[in-house]
């Protein structure tokens, strides 16, 4: 591994700027909608499984029972954040270029609400619409 | 973007094959080893040596020292205590990060035996890796105990129960072949405290005598210092002592996540 030459002794350049105090929110909520996609990723199974087959009209019955309908905008919450969560560790573990790593953590976010908005449009269309 | 190949001047030739011994006592055992001058400026070489094995002890450490001895006296490699206490010559064994001192040849699988230096450090010298920064990075989490209140009489009391919390910690002889087993120390040592400093940090962290446990999390509390462990367990699997710093570095998290929730 090459490191760039520096007067600064070791043991500043490992104090860095110092320590962000933060992390903990982000291992925590990581965790947590972990937890939470395994009870509505089930969910979500068994409405493709229940709408399989059937008609529109059918399968947007299921969709748009108050129960489901809720299950489904929670379970796009809880994967579009635990997404946003676990990409930005891998922009932080692999994209190391200042700009690009701004770059690529702004994308994500952006991606991460744009999927989830498209997705939770749907299941509102789906539930109210006609 | 993280370098997942070799700089050019890091790239890796075929060294040269020494002789092997003209008399020998036992079977020859073949050793491959990381060749790197800084003199020259070439760059770095795999050399291969024939190691007599009815004149050399059981260890690779024994054999590194029978080579320079007997072979190359060029050969630069750490070495002191040779019993497996003062961490100097940690390097890569047949593929893992280890202590040559408490690495049998036998133990090594077949075919020539490959020696490399600690990966992903700057290399000083053959199998001399530069570890300025790990020991920076020790510094920096104070491993010192930490205290306010008047000094006692006598020592500083703990429980057998709390003493006890020590273990599987204090054997750390910080030797560094966990944390360039890292990748996440790979990709990101310069801010990455890496396994071996979180263990000792965690050390003092649960010393009861300590008094200073909450500005230590504090800092400790980064996106980068502490959570780019992601709990891939290369450094567990390799630590020449048997320690656990996963484990260490979980009970840290598990410190922060109980503080605040």
């Amino acid at each position: 591994m090459s490191i760039k030459p520096s007067m600064r002794t070791p043991l500043s350049r490992v104090r860095g700027l110092g320590s962000a105090h933060a992390g903990t929110d982000h291992f925590w909520l990581q965790r947590v909608t972990a937890l939470s996609n395994v009870p509505l990723v089930l969910v979500f199974i068994g409405v493709v499984i229940a709408a399989g087959g059937r008609d529109y009209e059918a399968a947007r019955a299921i969709v748009s029972h108050p129960a489901i309908a809720i299950c489904l905008l929670l379970l796009v919450v809880s994967v579009c954040v635990h997404m946003r969560l676990g990409l930005q560790i891998v922009i932080e573990d692999y994209v190391h270029g200042h700009g690009a790593k701004f770059a690529a953590t702004i994308a994500n976010t952006f991606f991460a609400f744009a999927v989830g908005a498209a997705l939770g449009f749907a299941v509102l269309k789906i539930s109210f619409g006609a | 973007m993280a370098q997942f190949s070799l700089p050019q001047n890091s790239k890796i030739t075929t060294g040269r094959t020494w002789d092997k011994p003209a008399t020998a006592h036992g079977e020859l055992a073949e050793f491959k080893v990381y060749r790197w001058d800084p003199d020259t400026g070439a760059n770095p070489r795999v050399d291969t040596y024939y190691v007599d094995r009815g004149d050399c002890g059981p260890m690779v450490l024994d054999a590194l020292i029978w080579i320079k001895n007997k072979v190359d006296p060029t050969l630069t490699f750490r070495r002191s205590c040779r019993e497996g206490i003062c961490g100097s010559c940690a390097m890569n064994i047949d593929g893992g990060n280890t202590l040559a001192c408490t690495k049998g040849i036998d133990e090594c699988g077949s075919g020539a035996v490959k020696i490399y230096p600690l990966p992903h450090m700057p290399v000083i010298k053959d199998l001399v890796p530069d570890l300025t920064r790990f020991y920076a990075q020790h510094a920096s989490i104070q491993p010192w105990l930490k205290t306010e209140t008047a000094q006692p009489e006598k020592e500083w009391r703990q429980s057998r129960e709390d003493r006890e919390k020590l273990d599987g910690l204090y054997e750390c002889i910080l030797c560094a072949c966990c944390s360039t087993a890292c990748p996440s120390y790979w990709w990101n040592g310069d801010k990455f405290l890496g396994p071996a400093v979180l263990l000792q940090a965690y050390r003092w962290l649960i010393d009861s005598r300590d008094e200073s446990t909450g500005e230590r999390l504090d800092e400790l509390e980064d996106p980068f210092r502490l959570y780019r462990c992601h709990t891939i367990m290369n450094c567990a699997n390799t630590c020449p002592k048997g320690l656990n710093p996963a484990k260490a570095i979980a009970e840290i998290k598990k410190m922060m996540v109980e503080r605040r929730v």
